[in-house]
């Protein structure tokens, strides 16, 4: 118990000291040391996703890591997307498709998704529904989930080509 | 036939307008009970029997008082709580009164119990601190199924309701029916039986339970944040046990992830932990953990009809005959009692069907099992796949095409009152199904299953054809014979100097979009842009009474009152205007854009912040009868029977040979809840109900081995279906307005779950149509399904022979 140690973490580009036991996971400690509770408790073992946060650009289950293991790592969180009051694109697009109902396993959605299409920019809708099918939500039947990361897709897609031949 | 609804030119009703409460959820700023710390907060956790039945013989925390962190540990006797009871007003011989203690005393009804309770510094140390209980228990025999309840030594799970029977009711019983099933015995009729059986489910909200309780001197009040469905039962229920005046209780509820009926109970965590903050003095949260929540949380569902049901020769139904049998594990639920299930089984069995004759006994039974709550659809995904099973197990006795004999049977004219001693409002019940056919049919799934059929592959096509009613009234509850009568709902409505209002409501969003909908209904009824109308729901202290939400009662009901709210506020808005406008209160009306017009003279307006500047700040020009505030405040409870949404559901699955593993190839659910207020939001109810019932049809189920231990413990075992089990769903809208409610909606919230084990179990049964095996259990394993298939191989094998 008196075991505690002092780390540093970096969430969203900035650091933060926390004195944590180590069996505190990144989870318990981004929501309750950091106050950064957008990101959510589903299971606490690895399953719904809800926890989603990415660790070096990979999608990560926070319930799975401890805080101790993530001293080193660039941590994002759900609070990092959308800038100046904003909503980001895949934000708009969850909005737009009605991908959240409860709204509770969102944010796993959103890291996951962001994770995956920084890697797999021009994946396919059955692409998506497999990537899609790493987490849980209890409330859309995940249909819309599939539509607003495949929408956002297309249009980051477009925008690069357009880029490209600019 | 009523086209596809796109909204209304002009009206908030009818737009997908985006959703209010959308920016926050997206960007974490939601904010659920874990979310919430207090300065000082405690956490507590349970100690939970580890036995299904058997005798308390001894707790020993010391250990957990020892444990470094942990500051408090009580047990029963320590906490004097009262029990929860739930009620009927049923003689002895229907119904068995029993209590569910806050935490167990003396005895153990099922593995998951709470048996005391810890609080600690950190919920680290609370675990630990439940690590280091000791409690002993002397085992008694557990009673896990039917059978078992049954027995004739069978133990009793509460000594108040022998035999081990909560709720026995006999219903009905028309005059014809044994003639009816004599007549087609003798005849060129039919009589078939089927005894169909589903699962025990967790509705599982993605969020589990959780409070966060503080007590406020100020207020002489406790403050308990949680996630409920229904606010003010828990306030009742909880002053009841502190045994308080109820005054002394707020509840308020933050954002909520997910219920499905799971949180529309009252728990006992809860008031364990009020108890514990009065003791303590200090803010105490507990969170459900994920094992808790699928082994002591409220279960579902596990139930089973044995159905027989006449047929003349051309397939029409002469009568009815069924049992039913609820396992409600170990105790009765607040504030719906044991009979929530068989009582509603019975009295709506006979679904969207001409059925003349009719007997039912209906059976609620208790077990070592965690307690059931009601879950989206309550009985009906069960009675209606009993009903739908009979209609293809009939078809496929008389050869007629299962579709053909639902449309002999269907209601078609309305009102109708049934055998039931139901009246049944408007719906689209043939059209619903016809269009689903034509769906199916038009894109040639009848060829790619026969073709499929010709290729030895395993295609099959269901349907399920429902009603279902939505927004009972306490007609309807009262009928059922609740000590507690759940109906109507109130809504206050209050605007402000700028002519912007809020509005409070009884319901109680946890995904449904009410911030969206009910504000559209305001918007329009006033005439006010949407975003000048904010709901509030949520807060004992904001409104008097409300009933939450639960049995898609919220736009039905709730958007009634609403409604009614605002037009009583628009009526006073035109009162001060005529007087301000020097002409009479019925030379003007709401001109649908923030003001209030004179009609013989449309160039005379008085716009909202003008009203609103004399009602509040120069009230000496009011008129002399009328008050100086701008509020108004309107309940509504839906008459007589209530009103009936409806829809078809159309499947087509494939059987793997080698897996035994359905997959869905295509889902066409067409659907009527009346007026649509936001069709992207019934669009998507639908869309997530049906994944639940498919995910009950085909996955989920937490069995329990003979000594009462549960099977799933967590998501490794209890399997929730993802996005690759899921397939993409259309949903069409049919649109019979409802003449009940005050915008002409119906519930939405429930029917996809419905439908959707039935049009599944059906489409498999299509898909094993030449094994010889009808499937009536559900969920479907898939070595159900090879079994099946392995059964038509050897037939095929031995056919020569
Ligand atoms: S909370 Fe981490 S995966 Fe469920
Ligand atoms: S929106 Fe509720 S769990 Fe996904």
């Amino acid at each position: 118990m008196s075991d505690r140690h002092l780390i540093v973490l970096n969430v969203n580009g900035e650091s933060h000291e926390a004195l944590v036991e180590p069996r505190k996971t990144l989870l318990d400690v981004l929501r309750h040391d950091l106050g950064l509770t957008g990101t959510h408790v589903g299971c606490e073992h690895g399953v719904c996703g809800a926890c989603t946060v990415l660790v070096d650009g990979e999608p990560v289950r926070a319930c799975l890591m401890f805080a101790v293991q993530a001293e080193t790592a660039e941590i994002r969180t759900v609070e990092s997307l959308g800038q100046d009051g904003e909503l980001s694109d895949l934000q708009r697009s969850f909005s737009e498709h009605h991908g959240l109902q409860c709204g509770f396993c969102t944010p796993g959605f959103l890291m996951l998704a962001e994770g995956f299409l920084a890697q797999r920019p021009d994946a396919c809708r059955e692409e998506i529904r497999e990537a899609v099918s790493a987490n849980l939500c209890r409330c859309t039947g995940y249909q819309t989930i599939v539509d607003a990361i495949e929408a956002t897709a297309t249009r980051r897609c477009h925008a690069a080509k357009k880029e490209a031949t600019a | 036939m009523t086209p596809r609804f796109d909204g209304r030119n002009g009206r908030w009703v009818g737009a997908s307008v985006p959703r209010r409460e959308d920016p926050r959820l997206l960007t974490g700023r939601g904010r659920f009970v874990d979310d919430i710390q207090l300065p000082g907060m405690l956490h507590a956790a349970f100690v939970r029997s580890t036995v299904a039945h058997g005798t308390i013989t001894g707790i020993d925390l010391s250990a957990t008082l020892a444990v470094d962190g942990v500051v408090a540990a009580y047990t029963a006797s320590d906490l004097d709580l009262g029990d929860i009871v739930a009620l009927l007003d049923r003689p002895p011989e229907e119904f068995s009164p029993t209590a569910m203690p806050i935490l167990a005393r003396e005895k153990v009804r099922f593995t998951g119990e709470p048996v005391a309770l810890v609080v600690a510094r950190d919920p680290y140390s609370a675990e630990d601190g439940v690590e280091a209980a000791v409690v002993d228990y002397e085992p008694l025999r557990a009673i896990v199924s039917e059978e078992s309840a049954f027995a004739e030594d069978a133990p009793v799970v509460h000594d108040e309701a022998p035999g081990n029977v909560l709720v026995d009711v006999s219903m009905f019983d028309t005059p014809g029916v044994d003639a009816a099933f004599e007549a087609a015995r003798a005849g060129g009729g039919r009589v078939v039986e089927v005894v169909t059986k589903s699962g025990r489910q967790n509705a599982l909200p993605l969020e589990t339970r959780g409070v966060v309780a503080s007590w406020d001197d100020r207020d002489d009040q406790l403050l308990v944040q949680m996630c409920t469905q229904v606010p003010h039962q828990v306030r009742t229920a909880m002053a009841r046990s502190l045994r308080v005046p109820e005054r002394t209780v707020r509840v308020t509820v933050p954002d909520m992830g997910g219920g499905f009926g799971q949180k529309c109970v009252v728990g006992r965590e809860e008031i364990a932990v009020a108890a514990a903050v009065r003791r303590l003095n200090r803010p105490v949260k507990w969170i459900e953990d994920r094992r808790e929540a699928l082994t002591a949380g409220f279960l579902a569902r596990e139930q089973r009809y044995r159905t027989l049901a006449a047929f003349d020769e051309d397939g029409r139904i002469t009568a009815l005959d069924v049992d039913v049998v609820c396992d409600m594990g170990a105790y009765s639920c607040y504030p719906f009692t044991a009979g929530i299930e068989p009582l509603m089984a019975s009295a709506e069995m006979p679904s969207v069907y001409q059925v003349p004759e009719y007997r039912v006994r209906a059976r609620a039974i208790a077990s070592n099992k965690a307690p059931t709550a009601p879950y989206r659809g309550v009985s009906r995904p069960q009675y209606v796949m009993a009903i739908e099973r009979v209609m293809e197990r009939a078809a496929r006795e008389l050869g007629l095409d299962p579709v053909e004999i639902r449309r002999r049977n269907v209601i078609t004219q309305f009102p109708y009152t049934g055998v039931n001693a139901i009246t049944y409002d408007p719906g689209t019940y043939r059209e619903s199904l016809e269009l689903a056919e034509a769906a199916i049919r038009d894109e040639g799934w009848y060829e790619i299953r026969d073709r499929a059929a010709a290729d030895g592959r395993h295609i099959g096509i269901g349907y399920c054809c429902f009603s279902e009613r939505t927004g009972y009234g306490s007609g309807a509850f009262a009928k059922r014979k609740m000590a507690v009568v759940p109906g109507f709902d109130i809504s206050e409505i209050r605007m402000d100097t700028t002519g912007s209002v809020v509005v409070t409501s009884g319901t109680m969003n946890h995904g449904q979009s009410h911030e969206t909908t009910l504000a559209q209904i305001v918007a329009d009824r006033l005439g006010l842009h949407l975003d000048q109308v904010k709901l509030r729901q949520g807060d004992t202290e904001r409104i008097a009474y409300g009933w939450g939400t639960f049995a898609s009662r919220s736009v039905t009901i709730g958007g009634s009152a609403v409604s009614l709210a605002a037009g009583k506020l628009g009526e006073l808005l035109c009162r001060i205007a005529a007087h301000l406008l020097e002409t009479s209160p019925d030379n003007v009306r709401l001109d649908g854009d923030g003001g209030v017009v004179q009609i013989d003279d449309p160039e005379r307006r008085a716009s909202f912040e003008e009203i609103a500047d004399v009602a509040y700040l120069r009230s000496h020009l009011l008129p002399k009868d009328v008050e100086p505030t701008l509020t108004a405040t309107a309940s509504f409870d839906v008459p007589g029977d209530g009103t009936f949404s409806n829809a078809t559901h159309a499947v087509v699955v494939e059987a793997d040979p080698g897996t035994g593993q359905i997959r869905i190839l295509r889902y066409a659910c067409v659907e009527d809840c009346g007026v649509v207020i936001h069709p992207q939001v019934v669009d998507g109810q639908c869309r997530g109900g049906i994944a639940q019932g498919i995910a009950g049809a085909l996955f989920e189920e937490i069995t329990y081995a003979g000594n009462g231990e549960p099977s799933a413990a967590s998501f490794i075992d209890y399997l929730v279906p993802t996005a690759t089990e899921i397939p993409d769903i259309t949903v069409t809208h049919l649109e019979t307005p409802c003449s009940l409610t005050e915008n002409g909606a119906k519930g939405a919230g429930e029917g996809g779950t419905i439908g959707a084990p039935a049009a599944v179990l059906n489409a498999i049964n299509d898909a094993l149509r030449r094994t010889g095996v009808e499937l009536d259990t559900t969920p479907v394993h898939p070595q159900t399904v090879l079994a099946a298939l392995d059964a038509e191989i050897h037939q095929e094998v031995s056919v020569p022979s």
